[in-house]
């Protein structure tokens, strides 16, 4: 890959202009609203960039301003620049190396103090800083009131308080981000200084690092770094000093507590930056947020309105996303194909197959998911931005430890039981990319509605009345399955690792509209352009492999393999047309019944699906079935949508691996394990 | 009581009686307590000490069960932290 940096990403961006245009990076805790001020910033207008060398995606945006244009960077939002997660690391590698013009702190007005924090840290790197104080409506409400003009003579930088979701402020930030970027322009902030008691032992460890970094470190910000214990960069001072990093060690023992000298500081220096700029009201009021958050994390009358939200989502997906999707596969998919068949009646049939069976099954696969994916990603993004995703993920967290996965990861797997695609990409809200692969993972083990619809119409079929109670059991033993591989990942490949659980609970505040089209357009975007693209090329492909050689299902690829698997098969009392069924339903879930269909001939001699499969498969063996197909390989939308968001290919062939793995050992063990007790024969 | 801020990886009991200090996880929802000393590594001190838990900060118990994660107010902000977490902050109850 090409290696680029941003300032030429941006200006391919907006090759119209004459010099560069100057680069603006958004740095932001979370919760300060800083996807509402990248809006408000670039107009929605993203060019959606790959980060250069790195795996995680980035939003650059142009901002348009009369004659002049900036290039604006979204950074992950971040509490520090300490390297705990990759996105800090990626936050301050940005700052260092990509040289923005000007970084924008965003902080929330009502959360100020805690938010300075960054600022902060963003001081003592080379880069000149505008702060802006978002939400200062929600403050006032809360009677927070900030002085910006006072804050702004205290830090020796501009300060610009905004709303940013109503706009105000959006032009100010503008001019000052403009004036900033002059390469004239003075920036001499005040700076904050470590805790008096260790002043001097940063100076001397900065002193003897001064002659072994690369720009653009500064020995002054390497120094903090290794009293605060970063990692990366004692790792790399380690490397680089060699012999002489001894001295500098001993001296970093002796001081094991300066992590916290060196917060205090920050902190002792946001407490003199406030003292004349914020009136705040007497504390111990009541607010609507405590309010709601007493029934909201209440352990038991949360779990509950957590069960009724969820309830109400799925109501929303079976009431007008499922009929809005069969309304799509009845019009354009099967309309087309009709269509399309007709005006290539003359042509060679593999053409009218390619097109009607291939592309149009293909893009019809995409099209229906569409709207339950709409669905998903708009009523998530109004959680989100409520405030509620962190209150149903708090209230979860106690369940979810079982996988040694915190309550983040509930949500996501909770859509899965919708459609396993948002589930994965709803993995996004988990910072941790350990935690976030193994939900990841997981996810596709949670029977999705298609898997589901199967089960429903055969289950009646081998089990009559029984049919309600093996469907249940389906679902457990998808539970089950899920908590067995979840538990063996934390150990084995979290190394039993605990993660941290700490987590903002912000205060509710109603969804911005821009915001929430912005988040929902990307997500779609997103699907459309990568998992789309997948889903159609392999439409295709399986499409051949079905019809060729020979022009039918028997003696097509597919078949073959089919027939092939059919040793595994028979330890589980399948014949091969069954094999070859749970291959097909790799393209959709669904796809089990007309296969089926096709191979047992039905209609060819007046035989019923219902009869001819009744008749063939022993109960033992239908149990294996229906166990095996609900565990199966994820679709081919889902292992698409894996592929996007792990980037990885491995990672999806270990998806799909662990899931054909699961799904055959589960079903040769029911069905021996049904006939040892001589059930089903 | 800045005196004797170091930090250790695990808190000992009879250190914490002498002291005066509890765990934050000990606290009743309504009680206010000062953080006092941070156990745990790097990481995990790291990411305490950048959401505001320095020592002499006020913490406030919001929510605590007994069991599964607290929610508790420092420098304004809600935080939802889990009880093995909230443990590793010992505080001297007001």
């Amino acid at each position: 890959m090409k290696i680029i940096t941003l300032q030429e990403l941006a200006q391919t961006a907006a090759p119209s202009l004459e010099r560069p245009a100057p680069l603006v990076a958004l740095v932001g805790q979370p919760n300060v609203g800083k996807s509402t001020v990248f809006n408000a910033l670039t107009g929605g207008s993203q060019y959606v960039s790959n980060w250069p060398g790195k795996t995680s995606e980035h939003k650059l945006g142009m901002s348009q301003h009369g004659e002049t244009a900036l290039a604006v960077v979204d950074l992950p939002g971040v509490y520090s620049l300490t390297d705990n997660s990759v996105e800090e690391r990626q936050v301050r590698d940005c700052l260092l190396f990509d040289r923005p013009d000007v970084a924008v702190v965003i902080a929330n007005a009502f959360t100020l103090e805690r938010d300075l924090y960054l600022l902060a840290e963003v001081l003592a790197l080379p880069v000149k800083v505008v702060l802006a104080i978002n939400m200062v409506d929600m403050a006032v409400q809360q009677g927070v009131v900030v002085e910006p003009h006072v804050l702004e003579a205290a830090l020796g930088l501009p300060v610009v308080p905004m709303v940013a979701s109503r706009g105000q402020g959006i032009d100010e930030l503008l001019q000052a981000v403009l004036r900033m970027a002059q390469p004239s322009a003075v920036f001499r902030p005040n700076l904050p200084e470590v805790r008096v008691d260790h002043q001097t032992v940063l100076a001397q460890v900065a002193q003897q690092v001064e002659n072994c970094l690369p720009p653009p470190y500064t020995p002054h910000w390497v120094a903090l770094k290794l009293l605060e214990g970063d990692e990366q960069i004692t790792q790399m001072v380690e490397e680089r000093l060699g012999e002489c990093w001894e001295g500098v060690h001993a001296l970093l023992l002796q001081h094991d507590d300066a992590a916290l000298a060196v917060a205090s500081g920050r902190y002792e220096w946001i407490g003199r930056m406030m003292r004349a700029a914020v009136v705040r009201p007497r504390v111990g009021q009541i607010t609507l947020t405590d309010r709601i958050d007493r029934f909201a994390t209440h352990p038991f009358w949360g779990v509950l309105l957590l069960g009724g939200i969820l309830g109400l989502l799925f109501w929303l997906t079976y009431a007008i996303g499922t009929p809005l999707s069969n309304a799509l596969d009845q019009i354009l998919v099967q309309g087309g194909g009709r269509w399309a068949g007709a005006l290539l009646a003359d042509a060679p049939g593999w053409v009218s197959g390619l097109v009607v069976h291939g592309i149009i099954s293909g893009v019809g696969t995409v099209l229906t998911l569409l709207p339950i994916l709409l669905i998903f990603f708009a009523s998530m993004g109004v959680l989100e931005e409520l405030g509620y995703m962190a209150r149903a993920a708090y209230v979860m967290d106690r369940f979810m430890h079982l996988m040694g996965l915190h309550g983040k990861s509930f949500l996501p797997l909770f859509l899965g039981f919708g459609c396993n695609v948002p589930a994965v990409m709803g993995a996004r809200i988990i910072e941790s990319p350990k935690a976030r692969l193994v939900t990841i993972l997981v996810a596709p083990l949670v029977p999705c509605t298609a898997r589901m619809a199967v089960v429903t119409m055969l289950a009646p079929i081998f089990f009559g009345a029984q049919a309600v109670f093996v469907s249940w059991g389906l679902v457990a033993l998808s539970m089950l399955a899920l908590i067995g591989v979840g538990v063996v990942l934390h150990e084995g490949f979290l190394g039993g690792e605990h993660k941290a659980f700490i987590m903002e609970l912000p205060l509710y505040h109603w969804p911005n509209p821009r915001t929430l089209a912005a988040a929902v357009w990307g997500r779609m975007l997103d699907f459309l352009k990568t998992a789309g693209g997948i889903i159609l090329v392999v439409s295709v492909l399986l499409w051949l492999f079905s019809t060729y050689p020979g022009g039918t299902m028997e003696t097509s690829v597919l078949g073959t393999l089919g027939r092939f698997l059919a040793p595994v098969g028979r330890w589980m009392g399948l014949d091969w047309q069954m094999m070859v069924a749970l291959l097909a339903s790799f393209v959709r879930k669904e796809n089990t019944i007309p296969t089926l269909a096709v191979l047992y001939g039905m209609g060819e001699n007046g035989v019923s699906l219902a009869s001819a499969l009744g008749s063939s498969l022993a109960p033992a063996a239908a149990l294996a079935f229906l166990a095996t197909q609900v565990l199966f390989i994820p679709c081919l939308a889902t292992l698409a949508t894996i592929r996007q968001e792990t980037g990885s290919w491995r990672w999806t062939g270990i998806s799909a691996g662990l899931l054909l793995v699961i799904s055959l050992v589960v079903g040769v063990l029911i069905y021996q394990g049904a006939r040892l007790l001589g059930w089903g024969m | 009581m800045m005196r004797h801020l170091r930090m250790r990886r695990h808190c000992p009991r009879q250190l914490l009686d002498e002291n005066g200090l509890c765990p934050l996880s000990d606290l009743h929802p309504g009680q206010e307590a000062q953080v006092s000393q941070l156990c745990g590594g790097h990481a995990l001190v790291n990411r305490l000490v950048a959401l505001g838990f320095t020592p002499g900060t006020v913490v406030d118990v919001l929510q605590n069960y007994g069991h599964g994660p607290l929610i508790v107010r420092v420098r304004e902000a809600r935080l939802a932290l889990g009880r093995k977490e909230a443990g590793q902050v010992l505080v001297k109850a007001a």
